[in-house]
């Protein structure tokens, strides 16, 4: 039996807005131990009397309520494993609902009976504790790879490194100038004392998660099983494939050449006409060969305008007197690098020019002439060449026969767009839907060689967080340091494969008859797949689909002839509740018909609350979350999606329940968006008053 | 393990710093405001989602809320290091807040205060009490209290507190602390307006810049959202945004700048969605929209009323009645020149690194970016180089794995 405190503060507005000593009463209806009101309750004092009834052993589960749980969070943080259910009554109640008001009373009351409700269904967690390796697994050991088996190595940790051709090097190896060398860091990583290099080698099977990744190598000798706690997947890229770059002259001559070409001419000796062999006087680059072009590549490659006044430095070390020509959509060279841009400017005999080429022909001189429209010119022009040099583009390596992953969701990083495996671009970069595998360098994103070394180090980094946080138990990102994971109840499962199939991380894989098999390291713990079963047999300790159906039971609902609607806001604890408390902070006032309950994630949505709730006679049930399609802003991928879809699969049902559907609704809600929630909240009661009570109150 | 120094508070600082916490680093980061969050704390939405910063910065934050192993300390600057890597001894010196942790973000100080000051966080487009909460996303999520602001002899905040949280007289102090590495993330300011004598900036009111721009947008800005001429308050039918302003340009920053074109696009997004019929025009040199952001530039430039010209902007002049804009530029591709006229001009300026003190090792390029990464000092964001978040976020966790390797190479020893 756990002994409750349930503590309530009255500073900051809420003793003015509220009457004390009815709130009071709710917890001691609730058979708590201790209950008790404070006129502040995070001043050192107030934190003391809750400290020393958690010594005496008075108590041993806390409700705190007083301000938003996103404050404060010091000064009500107890030992370690303390249960502690903060009670939002500053920012959602006192601060934006009106103050001695019979609603606002009634809103507080039903808070803290809900705190209460979860507090009591909040168990201990057991941390996950399983033998984690430290072992970084690098796939590909071009620059990007070897860079990160170094730099991880160097922080201690024991690394395998994969690459698929006999010596390490990738691309750079064939490039002409690196600001570092290639074979001094291939070099620093083959003599590693951490580094385990495999070359000719290629990953046949990954079985496992994060911690105990179970890596059956191919070699010369045959398969090798090694195990690693995290992957880096630094596979590179492959240039444009030059034969769909026809319509740019690729293949009318010998003397047109991709830049990976001329690369490659350059590292080996002096630039010569392939045709011929003779010296050339006369180039023409011509940029975005495929890259900007949504016939090709709808993505700027971002390497190749560098790359050509690279190129450029190549040729003038050779010939300070031939002509060179460059036809760009635009010149990219950032930050920095645009001072190689203006050097190749400051040069006579290069030309620069916005253009797009018409046409690249063979002339019967045998030079190639190339025709360009809409130049700075004014005019098109043609110029004959020795050489044209398409700067084709970068195409990711990293989601196609890499990895061979046994998961259920597939055998490679999940793609998110245009060939990139990352699932949250701008914030969390190194993000992937396979927890512990991160995707670095040109994988990831097209980069130059500085900025794939720096990008090389942040994976490892994170390979290596995934290691540190797996061997406490610990959740990644984005519940980073989270030690609860779920458990299922399989006696009950029916096998419907809802939350192996909606899992976004691919957590949970399948035996024959389609039971899950759960990979708690593999798992983010969102609560997609709880909301996804239809059996409730998915739980964590401290969240489950008992704890918020007891929340929503908590709520009292008046009498229809009492003509106060009930409404219930599930919504998403990561976005729309930072909102509410902006709301707050910003004394927005809004209906306090509405009852919120903040979930992990909208995906962790289980209808059966939307049940309980119109059953128990709450009018109406407002889902809101975070932006999904193209540019979804949801931390789990497509949690809001997912609730969306459920939702609509419910209305169905609820129109068969005469019941109408305007009863729910999903919002999608940013952070900043707080100035939209109290027309938000007013207009949906408003509905609901329109619509008249819930016909099942009272039932 | 010694803990990492982070400086900085902003993206870069606080993403190195989250990333070595949960790799089970202890972490020291200091910012020199009043509040974390830098630059980005200040932007209405980042490009290419046109999502709000604010919901990034809160998964920080929830980090920083419940990691034990993070120090933050604001108003704080880092003035000294000595030793050798994995074994230094930073001297911290920390302005005081003047308001304690026992501040419960009532507002009562700032309901009491009579004093104003300049609100930097709104470049100086708003003004806020001496007693003010930095913003809606602070952290740490208290008031603090600007003695230089202060009316003298005045203690009425510190009457009006109920909860003993005001220390107008807290003085002042220095903190030694050991740590094992360093990570410089001390980021970067808008380039001065007003040395682009030519862009009217500070002379006609209704030039204003990009970073202005982002807080004019803002909900929580000083017009609550709503994009208006700060002449008149009306809504810009016509809005120009001058490329470059400063960028690439020898007699101010010769480098480029590498955020502005992408930042320029996104402010026509908004202002489109946000205003129907207004146009939109940019004046650029290249439009510089690298990898994936290429497509954000295409769906952007499918917009009818949005216009690009290449062409450099010479001049900005105002027509004193109606305080509208001349904008005389080139349109190289036409081969002439023009003077347009435009009821709004955002000048796209570039990004300068904040100056400074860093520690002995780490130097400054040509341009007075961080380069470098003697020891156990590495630089990170955009005080390395002028980039976008996402880069600045990759760059600070590389950053962190050297800074971590050093920590760990010192624990060792």
């Amino acid at each position: 039996m756990s002994k409750l405190g349930v503590y309530i503060c009255s500073g900051c507005g809420i003793g003015e807005a509220l009457d004390m000593a009815q709130v009071s009463k709710v917890g001691g209806e609730s058979k708590a131990a201790v209950c008790r009101t404070h006129a502040a309750l995070c001043s050192a004092e107030g934190v003391a009397g809750i400290r020393a009834d958690l010594d005496s052993g008075a108590v041993d589960r806390v409700v705190v309520a007083a301000c938003s749980p996103r404050f404060k969070t010091e000064a009500f943080c107890f030992n370690h494993g303390t249960i502690v259910e903060r009670v939002n009554l500053r920012e959602h109640v006192a601060w934006c609902h009106k103050p001695g008001d019979e609603d606002t009373q009634m809103l507080a009351e039903d808070y803290l009976r809900m705190g209460i409700a979860r507090a009591l269904k909040t168990e201990a967690v057991q941390p996950l504790s399983n033998e984690i390796s430290d072992t970084i697994l690098v796939v590909g050991g071009g620059i990007a790879g070897t860079t990160a088996a170094v730099e991880a190595a160097n922080a201690g940790y024991p690394v395998l490194l994969v690459e698929k051709e006999e010596e390490l090097g990738g691309r750079a190896a064939a490039s002409r100038k690196l600001t570092v060398s290639m074979e001094e860091l291939a070099e620093t990583a083959l003599y590693h004392p951490r580094i385990r290099t495999y070359c000719s080698t290629e990953i046949r099977k990954i079985e496992g998660q994060p911690g105990m990744f179970d890596v059956t190598l191919g070699t010369v000798s045959g398969e090798q099983q090694v195990r690693a706690g995290a992957i880096v997947v630094a596979t590179g890229w492959k240039p444009y494939d030059a034969a769909k770059l026809a319509h740019l002259g690729y293949g009318a001559s010998p003397d047109v050449i991709t830049n990976e070409q001329f690369e490659r001419m350059a590292a080996k000796g002096p630039i010569l006409r392939p045709s011929n062999g003779q010296p050339v006087k006369s180039v023409v680059f011509v940029q975005c060969a495929g890259s900007r072009d949504p016939e090709h590549l709808p993505y700027c490659s971002t390497v190749c305008c560098l790359q050509t006044l690279r190129q450029i430095g190549y040729l003038r070390e050779q010939d300070q007197e031939a002509q060179v020509y460059v036809i760009y959509k635009d010149m990219r060279t950032p930050a920095q690098d645009e001072r190689i841009y203006r050097q190749a400017q400051d040069h006579p005999m290069n030309f620069f020019t916005k253009g797009e080429v018409a046409a690249v022909k063979r002339w019967e001189d045998g030079r190639v002439a190339v025709t360009a429209d809409h130049t700075l010119l004014g005019e098109s022009i043609t110029v004959l060449a020795d050489l044209v040099v398409l700067a084709a583009g970068m195409v990711p390596n990293g989601t196609e026969n890499i990895l061979h992953l046994t998961y259920r969701q597939g055998p490679e990083l999940p793609v998110l767009r245009d060939g990139f495996p990352d699932s949250h671009f701008v914030c969390f970069p190194y993000e992937t839907r396979r927890t512990g595998i991160y995707a670095a360098g040109t994988v990831r994103s097209p980069m130059g060689e500085d900025q794939g070394r720096r990008d090389a180090m942040g994976a490892a980094m994170k390979a290596i967080q995934c290691v540190e946080l797996a061997s406490k138990g610990r959740a990644v990102h984005p519940r980073g340091g989270d030690m609860s994971f779920p458990s299922f109840f399989l006696q009950r499962c029916t096998q419907c494969k809802r939350c192996t199939e909606e899992c976004p991380f691919g957590a949970l894989d399948e035996d024959v008859k389609g039971t899950p098999k759960p990979n708690p390291y593999r798992c983010r713990r969102c609560g997609v797949c709880m909301g996804a079963c239809p059996e409730r047999i998915v739980s964590f300790a401290n969240y489950s689909v008992d704890m918020i159906a007891s929340m929503i039971k908590a709520i009292e609902v008046p009498e229809e002839d009492e003509e106060k609607p009930r409404v219930l806001a599930l919504v998403c604890e990561n976005d729309a509740y930072p909102a509410l408390d902006l709301a707050g902070l910003k004394r927005q006032p809004y209906d306090a018909n509405v009852r919120v309950i903040p979930l992990r994630c909208l995906g962790s949505l289980n209808i059966v609350w939307i049940a309980d709730a119109l059953s128990r006679g709450i009018d109406g049930v407002m889902l809101i979350g975070c932006k999904y399609g193209e540019d979804y802003q949801c931390h789990f991928t497509k949690g809001s999606e997912l609730a969306a879809k459920r939702l609509e699969n419910l209305k169905e049902t609820l129109q068969r329940l005469q019941l109408e559907p305007e009863r729910l609704q999903l919002t999608e809600l940013a952070i900043d968006e707080w100035d939209k929630l109290p027309a938000l909240f007013d207009g949906f009661v408003e509905r609901m008053r329109e619509l008249g009570p819930n016909p099942y109150k009272g039932f | 393990m010694k803990p990492v120094l982070v400086i900085g508070g902003g993206i870069a600082g606080l993403t190195a710093a989250v990333e070595l916490a949960d790799a089970g680093a202890p972490v020291i980061l200091v910012e020199k405001s009043a509040s974390l969050g830098g630059r980005v704390a200040r932007m209405h939405q980042y490009f290419p989602k046109l999502c709000p910063p604010r919901c990034g910065l809160e998964m920080h934050y929830r980090r920083l809320r419940e990691s034990q192993a993070i120090t933050v300390l604001t108003l704080a600057e880092a003035v000294d290091v000595r030793g050798v890597p994995g074994d230094y001894e930073v001297d911290i010196k920390i302005a005081p807040r003047h308001v304690t942790a026992d501040c419960t973000l009532c507002g009562d100080c700032a309901k009491a205060c009579k004093a104003e000051r300049a609100d930097e966080f709104n470049y100086g487009l708003a003004k806020t009490k001496a007693a003010y909460l930095p913003h809606g996303m602070a952290y740490p999520m208290l008031y603090a209290i600007d003695r230089a602001a202060c009316t003298a002899g005045c203690r009425e905040c510190e009457t009006a507190c109920k909860y003993g949280a005001i220390a107008l007289d807290a003085p002042p102090e220095t903190r030694t602390y050991k740590i094992a590495a360093v990570v410089a993330a001390t980021g970067w300011k808008p380039y001065d307006a007003t040395k682009l004598d030519q862009l009217g900036f500070g002379k006609c009111p209704n030039v204003v810049t990009n970073v202005m721009l982002e807080r004019m947008a803002a909900v929580d800005g000083p017009g609550g959202g709503r994009i208006l001429r700060p002449s008149d308050g009306r809504e810009p039918r016509t809005v120009a945004f001058v490329q470059c302003a400063g960028s690439r340009d020898e007699k101010h920053l010769p480098y480029c700048s590498a955020v502005c074109c992408s930042a320029s696009i996104k402010h026509a997004a908004y202002i489109r969605a946000q205003y129907p019929e207004t146009a939109v025009t940019i004046f650029y040199i290249d439009v510089r929209t690298p990898g994936r952001l290429e497509e954000f530039y295409a769906r952007v430039n499918r917009d009818a009323n949005l216009q690009l010209i290449k062409g450099k902007v010479a001049r900005v002049e105002e027509n004193p009645a109606t305080h509208d804009l001349l904008v005389t530029a080139e349109d190289v591709m036409a081969g002439k020149k023009n003077t347009l006229q435009f009821e709004l001009v955002v000048l796209a300026t570039g990004i300068v690194p904040e100056p400074g003190w860093l520690p002995a090792g780490l130097g400054r390029d040509e341009f007075g970016f961080v380069s470098g990464s003697n020891g156990g000092f590495y630089a990170a964001g955009c005080a390395r180089r002028p980039e976008e978040v996402s880069a600045t976020v990759e760059d600070a966790t590389g950053a962190a794995l050297q800074a971590l390797a050093c920590a760990r190479r010192g624990a060792r020893a």
